[in-house]
Order: structure tokens, then sequence, then C-alpha cells
């Protein structure tokens, strides 16, 4: 046989393999096609259709379609939570913007190794169940705790603030556990950047403050819009938070799911609050993919995996 | 990138660079500190001889013992264990065979259900919690261990299809050609070739979602049953009732269970890693040396 024949029998069985390879792949997704289908798909198509439903008078639902469910998200009552709840998933984004944006811009900035580090060091407390970080506020605020110990042995306050069960300790509550997301997200988009840009723009004349408004800024944005996606809408629903360090008075939409879900039965009003905070996050995770295409646009394709396995990473664990 | 920020710091001059430099450090090391303060907290009080949380009264491993000798915890934390363990193994072989063959299968809507798998670690938990509850109630699944497993399965598989996805991404192809053309069966080059190449990104992920169930606790809120309290489920009940140093010692076995996994996580994906990183450096090397 010719070296030319042997070279094109072997294109000819690996072609052969090839086929017979796409029908094996066929049987190895299928586990994940089922199990997506029957656990994925399936309960959220319901929840849409539920939210159409109608509360039967003592238990479950019928199934006469209405809207009642949704006109009643606009209630008084509820539309109250609904906005209290925004303004203080705004707060706390804004929060974690401040304190992350920053972690985020100077840890890029950093030693490879010192930014390995920190990740680390930031890596280990994020694992940690955020039931066991919230008890450790607990301990630091509850009124003859450790911060009011240690301020009144200072002498700034002389009886205990009594700073359990605030609104601002939601919000410390909130932040410390959302903050991880977006030092990640921020580091992510800062420690690819190009940092010769802005030395090119300091080169060019401009001040620290035009060259970070310029460039780096609008280079971190993803990083940014990232971290928001991840948490705004979650601050929504992270109804232990306001369980735990609120008491009783504040209320946040997952608070309003659980409490209609376990103790008012109300299903279809809860799933209609659902599909609402759905819509929320889709319209985030939009813009954040319009902005995000804009930057892969600019010739930055290839880091594209590199950046979408690191936002899944940090996908969960609140 | 690194090389050059540091190489342009040099040319600034000394005085400029360490006044520069003060404020990131000292930004970095108090946000640092400050998240491990409530951790320190815990762990410190779950050794303190007195009831009351403010007070010290000593070193003592008081509430340790109390826990050991308390039955229901120990079945909450089998029930934890055993969870975590059925779900991110389920999701370990739903989610390797998804990530061999997506690239391959060229089924209609692939693309589509690859993104929906990854859905439930996007979507709000509250939301997804809220959503298995009334799915499972209409499928009249029986509250308990099941739905516990196919909640939790749910959140793993993404985690642990990142993983081996990346991992394959980053694997030479002509391995396994190489293995198909000396005359290996497609199942014996999977298991000789491939399998052993991606285990350490399978058992990264698998390690991954352990922890991300071993902490769950919106999602077991909502589709639990009457015997299966998880035990970050009975913390969740306590802290909302009363607080004993029982429940710092709980805290700190949790914790140390979270940080072992993250540890072997971290090592596995290091070692699946190592291949492609020493090659990375070599092109890396390779481009400094042409420069």
């Amino acid at each position: 046989m010719t070296n030319e024949a042997l070279k094109l029998k072997k294109k000819s069985s690996r072609k052969r393999r090839e086929n017979k390879r796409r029908a094996t792949s066929a049987l190895l997704v299928l586990p994940i096609y089922l199990f997506t289908i029957a656990f994925v798909v399936g309960p959220l198509i319901y929840m849409i259709i539920l939210s159409f439903m109608t509360r039967a008078e003592v238990w479950g639902v019928e199934r006469i379609f209405t809207l009642d469910n949704y006109k009643n998200i606009f209630s008084e009552v509820y539309f109250g939570t609904f906005k209290q709840s925004l303004k203080l998933a705004f707060i706390s984004t804004l929060a974690v913007i401040v304190l992350g944006y920053p972690y985020g811009y100077y840890m890029a900035r950093t030693s490879p190794s010192w930014q390995r580090r920190l990740m680390s060091m930031q890596m280990i407390p994020f694992w940690v169940n955020s039931l066991i970080r919230l008890y450790g506020w607990i301990i630091i605020f509850r009124a003859n705790g450790l911060l009011d110990k240690l301020l009144m042995a200072i002498g700034l306050t002389k009886e205990p603030l009594k700073l359990l069960y605030t609104y601002p300790t939601v919000v410390v509550g909130m932040v410390y556990v959302l903050l991880p997301f977006m030092i990640y997200s921020v580091y992510g988009s800062a420690e690819k950047l190009d940092w010769s840009l802005v030395e090119a723009s300091r080169d060019l004349g401009a001040s620290p403050v035009k060259a970070f408004i310029t460039v780096t800024f609008p280079l971190t944005l993803p990083g940014l819009l990232t971290g928001i996606v991840l948490t705004f809408i979650p601050s929504m629903g992270l109804f232990f938070i306001a369980d735990i360090l609120g008491g009783n008075k504040v209320v946040l939409v997952g608070n309003l799911i659980q409490e209609q879900l376990m103790k008012v039965h109300n299903w279809p009003f809860a799933a209609a609050l659902s599909v609402v905070l759905m819509i929320l996050t889709s319209v985030l995770i939009y813009i954040y993919r319009r902005v995000a295409r804009v930057e892969k646009l600019m010739g930055d394709g290839a880091n594209e995996n590199k950046d979408k396995d690191k936002e899944k990473e940090m996908g969960r664990g609140v | 990138m690194n090389v050059m920020a540091t190489s342009n710091e040099e040319k600034t001059p000394k005085r400029k660079r360490s006044r520069k430099s003060t404020f990131p450090t000292f930004y970095l090391s108090l946000l640092t500190i400050l998240t491990y303060v409530p951790i320190a907290v815990v762990v410190v009080y779950s050794f303190n001889e007195s009831k009351i949380s403010s007070v010290w009264d000593g070193f003592s491993l008081r509430w340790y013992k109390e826990l050991f000798q308390d039955p229901a915890m120990f079945r909450a934390l089998f029930i934890s264990i055993l969870l975590g363990v059925s779900s991110c193994l389920i999701a370990a072989v739903i989610a390797t065979l998804a990530a061999i063959g997506f690239p391959k299968a060229k089924l209609p809507g692939s693309k589509l259900i690859e993104y929906l798998s990854s859905a439930p670690i996007i979507i709000p938990e509250i939301v997804l919690g809220m959503v298995f509850l009334v799915y499972f109630s209409l499928l009249k699944l029986p509250f308990g261990m099941t739905t516990l497993i196919i909640a939790h399965t749910s959140f793993c598989i993404p985690y642990i299809y990142m993983e081996v996805k990346a991992r394959l991404i980053g694997l030479d192809e002509s391995y396994y050609e190489a293995a198909r053309d000396l005359g290996a069966s497609s199942i014996r080059a999977f298991f000789d070739i491939t399998l052993p190449l991606i285990m350490p990104a399978v058992i990264s992920g698998m390690f991954l979602s352990f922890a991300m169930s071993f902490d769950d606790v919106i999602i077991s809120v909502f589709v639990t049953g009457v015997n299966t309290d998880t035990l970050p489920i009975k913390v969740y009940t306590q802290l909302k009732t009363s607080t004993t140093p029982k429940i710092n010692a709980l805290c700190t076995l949790m914790l140390t269970v979270t940080v072992f996994c993250y540890v072997m996580s971290y090592v596995f994906s290091r070692i699946g890693k190592r291949n492609i990183k020493t090659q990375k450096e070599r092109e890396h090397e390779e481009a400094i040396r042409k420069a």
C-alpha cells in the first residue's frame, strides 16, 4: 500500500469513527437531557403556569385562569414589601460595590503570588456556611455582645446599643454575605486588564483620575456588572438574613415567598412573586450580556471561557 | 500583564511608589481581617465554658461533649452527609457524561439544554426552592430524602460539568485518537485515556458540589420532609429560637468539614491543571526569549 492510500484509509476510518462517536455521544448526553427537562424546565414552566392559577378556598390550587396574583403584588401591602426589599437590595448592592470594587481592583494589582493568597483567603470564608458567618455577627452585635463591650470599654458608649434586629445590621449581614461575589467578579475583569493601556493614557497626559474613568473603569465594567447580577437579586431572596439579624422588622421578597408557601399556602401568589424575581434576574443578565459582548468585540474573546468559569465558580454559595 | 505592571512601577520614583501602595495594602488587609472576625468569634466561643456567649469563663470542651451526646444532631449529620454524597455522585455521572458528549453530539437543542442545565446556579435560590416545592407536590413525590437529592443534584451538576468541561478543553485530543488508531475500542480508550485525565477535575468538582450541598439552607428548607432535617436546617431553626454554645461547637465542626472540602477541591484542581500550566509557562518563556 502506498503512503497515500494508507492516509486515505486512515481518514475514512476516522470519519466512520466520527459518525459512530456522534451516536454514542447522543447516549452520553441523554441523562442530562432527561434530568434538565424533568427537573429544571418542567418546574420552571409549572411555576409560570401556576402563577396564573387561582388559589383554592381551603387548600391547594384550582385550574382557573386569573391575573389576580400579579395584581396582588401591586396591592398596597405587598407592594410596600416589594419596594422595601428593592430598597434594601439597592443599598446593599451599592455598599458591596463601594467595598468590593476597590478590593478586586487592588487585588489584581498585587503580585501573582499575593493574588493567589488573597484569593484563597477570600475563598475559605466564602465556602463556610453563611449561617455560621452570620452567627458570628449575632455574637458581635447582640445587646451586651462583643461590640457593646468593646465600645463601653473604650468609653464611647455608656449602655448597650441594641444593634441586633435593626435595619443597619441586616445591611451589614447582606453586604458581608454578598461581598465575595463582587470581589471575584471585579478581580476577574481587572486581572486580565491590559495595564499597558492605562500606562499609555497616562503617558499621553491623562491624570490618574481621568485614566481610571476613561480606561480602567470601562474595561472592568463587565466584572462590575457580573457582581451586580450576583448580588442584587439574591439580596431580595436571602430571607434567612432578614430572619436572623432583623427579627421581624425587615421583610424581603424572599420572606414573603417563604411565608406564602409555608404559612399562608397561597402558592399561585408565591409563584407570581418568583416569576417577577426571575424577570428581574433576566433583565440584569441581559444587560450584562450586552456589555460583555461589547467587550468581546474589542478583542477579548480568548478570555471568555476563563471568565465564564470564574463567574460560575462563584455562582452560588450563599 | 503583571510583569509589565511591576516593571512600570519600578520606573516611578520610590517615594511616590511607597505613598501609593500604602492605602491598597491597608485596605486589603483590613477587609480580609474583617472577613474572618465573625468566623473567629464563633470558633473561639465554642471553647467557652460559660453558657452566655459574651462572657468568657475559660477554655472547655463541654459543648462538644454535649453535642456528641445529642442523637438528633447525629441524625442531622448523617442526613447531611448521605444527601451530599448521593447528590454529588449522581451529579458526577450525569455531568461527566454530558461534558464528554455535548461537543460531539449534534442533537437538536443541545446548546439550549446545556444552558438550562446550569440554570439552577443562576436562578435565585429562593425561586429554585419554591419551584421545587410546588413541582414535587404536583408530582406527588413524598417530601424527604428523594426530593432533597433531586434538588441538590440539580445544583451539583453545573459545578462538576464546568470543571470537567474546562479540563476537556485543555486536553489534547490526539492521545485518545492515538489509542484508537492503535486499535483500542472506544470504551477502552475512554477508560484508559480520557477518564484518568479528567478524573482530577471530576473529583475537584465533586468536593466543590459536596460543600455546596453540605451548606445549603434555602433550598433544603423547602424540600425537606418531616424527618430529614439537615445540619444547616438545624442550625437555622436554632439560631431563630435560642442559641447555646452548642451551636458554636456544631458550627466549628461544619466549618472544619467545609475547609477540608475546599482544600481537597483545590488540590485536585491543581493536579489537573499542572500539565496545562507547564505548557502555558513554556509558551510564555518562549515568547519572552523571542522578544
